[in-house]
């Protein structure tokens, strides 16, 4: 019996040396995993990059019913110091009726203030409607040329093929006038 | 591959090379004597015309790379430098920028060769799909190339299209951070596109090698359809067809560089001549001709699937534009499964003839949507090509297995052309 074990089947008709292939091929597979893993990792964004993810903005020369567009993360980042009416515009607004259903409240942490990704949701191009001449779209938000999206004054998704809210960046007021992004 | 009696060579250095390495009995038997139907048409230039631009590319792509400086900052002004500095960097640049539309025309008629004369059919069915595999890398070859001047369409066609991936569920955004290696296109994104526009073309040769491995197994088509029964079918492709190749080539390539001398920018976009700058999108964004027909199909889809009147959602509009457009190049892989008809050529059918050249319409008609404005009537254009797009493979071709005519073919193919019925007449 000793001499024939790795060859005669257990009761279940596996035999040692499946058990065998079976650890070997393991090993393998986690290994050549393992070593695949640094390969892939390195395409993720490195450590410099991260670190330059922060900005700081003066919000002090920003008029009512003014925007402005600086830059955090390589991407373009919307500040619009609401009117009254555009801050009475997005809170008056039916939330179930939306697609990406948002409160204005939970968008902009004092109503003056809406800071939002200027990337549109759909395909990534800058939208529209930072400029007084720009097309604001039928919301009078922001309006994304490339595919036609209309967002409100809140920024959310109202009307096009994108499929969400323009995203608050994460953001804190370190001052009363000045915020840090990020 | 050394297998059998190697015939000797009469010059004595190819005898000795060739007997420890039979590379010249090789070529011999495969490019030399190889039998080869004797009815070709000029259809069938087309792909020794693709393996010349696959080598120009490759040349003129090296030669660039060798000024070209892959950075944010320095990789439009490397470019313009190559147009106006570098010894006749602007007729190299050129000859690659065109190259790539060139190399694109002779696959887009190589592909639709295979559809007409049912070449995609038993026993070829691999050899069709190591084709749509090389179709699909030199999407991405080329998506890659024109990120590398870093225009404005460099950088928003870039953005656009890798926000594609965005639309998986779940991993969607992960997966575009990944791609870009930060949080918008920026010079990560750029450095790696360099580094795999450099790779891919060597990973085409490969694929290359194994689609002309795959072709020699079975041979070729013809525009018949009918097997070769025998010596009497077919002709040795030296010297016929590498002189009907050369002379097909030959006028390719005078088109070719007549746009290269007097017209190099007309398939390209002005824009991409302004640097690229990621605060402002251009007004319309548009891809190179080549990619305008899936693009057509990707902007098709502008509503979400879910089941109507509630909130209920299965696919987001941008996710279904995703997979349609990946879809309809899957159709073309599967294309060999989908018809099961046992007639190859068009010539014998005329219904899938028909239905062939609606298709081909339909695609150049999706060309043009795409390079309009997703607006107004081009909506709804886009929306039932696309559908017709579909509709071909699954429900026309499907039809046709069942219900088009086997038609009588002829005996073989020499007395075909030696009898000259019309079918044959080239
Ligand atoms: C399948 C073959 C290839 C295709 C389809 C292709 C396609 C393209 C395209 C469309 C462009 C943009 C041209 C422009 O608008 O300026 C480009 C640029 C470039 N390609 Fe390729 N390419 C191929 C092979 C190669 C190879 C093998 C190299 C070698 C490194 C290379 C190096 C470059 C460089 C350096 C540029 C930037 C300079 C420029 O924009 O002219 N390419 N390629
Ligand atoms: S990217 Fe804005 S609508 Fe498509």
């Amino acid at each position: 019996m000793t001499a024939d074990n790795a060859h005669s089947p257990s009761e279940d008709g596996s035999t040692r040396r499946d058990f065998l292939y079976l650890t070997a091929a393991a090993f393998g597979a986690v290994g050549a995993g393992s070593v695949a893993w640094p390969f892939i990792n390195q395409m993720n964004p490195a450590a410099d990059t991260l670190a330059m993810s922060t900005t700081e903005v003066d919000l002090g020369p920003i008029e009512v019913g003014q925007s402005i567009t600086v830059m955090w993360r390589g991407k373009p980042v919307f500040i619009r110091h609401r009117t009254p009416e555009e801050i009475a515009e997005a809170e008056a607004v039916d939330v179930s009726s939306l697609r990406d259903k948002e409160t204005d409240k939970q968008r902009a942490e004092k109503p003056a203030w809406l800071v939002t990704v200027g990337v549109c949701t759909h395909l990534g191009c800058v939208p529209l409607g930072q400029k007084t001449g720009d097309a604001k779209g039928e919301y009078g938000g922001w309006f994304c040329p490339c595919h036609g999206s209309h967002y409100d004054t809140s920024g959310r998704i109202r009307k096009g093929p994108a499929p969400k809210n323009l995203a608050v960046p994460p953001y804190t007021f370190t001052t009363d006038t000045t915020i840090k992004i990020g | 591959m050394a297998s059998g009696p190697r015939q000797k060579f009469d010059n004595p250095v190819i005898e000795w090379v060739d007997s420890r390495l039979p590379i010249f009995t090789l070529m011999n038997k495969e490019y030399g004597v190889f039998p080869t139907p004797r009815n070709f048409n000029y259809f069938w230039n087309f792909g020794a015309i693709a393996m010349v631009m696959l080598v120009t590319m490759i040349v003129t792509g090296i030669t660039l790379a060798m000024h070209y400086n892959t950075s944010t900052a320095g990789a439009f002004d490397s470019v313009e430098r190559i147009m106006r500095d570098v010894n006749s960097g602007w007729l190299i640049r050129y000859l690659h920028m065109n190259g790539a539309s060139f190399f694109f025309i002779a696959v887009y008629i190589h592909i639709f060769r295979g559809m007409y004369y049912g070449s995609y059919k038993k026993p070829r069915e691999l050899l069709w799909m190591l084709g749509v595999l090389i179709f699909l890398l030199m999407m991405a070859t080329a998506f890659m190339g024109y990120v590398l001047p870093w225009g404005q369409m460099s950088f928003w066609g870039a953005t656009v299209i890798t926000n594609l991936f965005s639309a998986i569920p779940l991993v969607g955004d992960s997966i575009v951070t990944f791609l870009w290696g930060g949080f918008s296109v920026d010079n990560p994104t750029l450095t790696r596109f360099f580094a795999l526009h450099y790779l891919l073309p060597f990973v085409i040769v490969g694929v290359v090698f194994l689609h002309v491995w795959a072709l020699h197994v079975t041979g070729s088509n013809n525009p018949l359809g009918i097997d070769v029964k025998g010596p009497q079918d077919t002709l040795p492709f030296h010297p016929y067809y590498t002189m009907k190749d050369m002379f097909g080539i030959l006028v390719f390539l005078i088109v070719y560089v007549a746009f290269v001398f007097f017209m190099p920018n007309a398939l390209g976009h002005p824009d991409n001549y302004i640097p690229a700058n990621p605060m402002v999108t251009p007004a319309h964004i548009v891809p190179e001709w080549y990619f305008l027909p899936f693009y057509a199909i990707l902007r098709a889809i502008t509503f979400d699937i879910g089941i109507p009147f509630t909130d209920i959602v299965f696919i987001e509009a941008k996710l279904g534009g995703v997979l349609a457009m990946f879809g309809s190049i899957a159709m073309l892989f599967i294309l060999p499964f989908l018809d099961t008809h046992p007639i190859r050529s068009a010539t014998f059918r005329p219904w899938y003839r028909i239905a062939l050249f609606g298709f081909v319409v339909v695609f150049l008609i999706l060309g043009v949507c795409g390079s309009k404005p997703a607006e107004g009537f081009w909506v709804p254009l886009s929306q039932l090509c696309t559908l017709l797009y579909f509709a071909f493979f699954v429900v026309a071709i499907p039809f046709f297995n069942k219900k088009e005519p086997v038609a009588e073919l002829p005996p073989s193919i020499h007395q075909a052309v030696l009898t000259s019925q019309p079918v044959a007449a080239e």
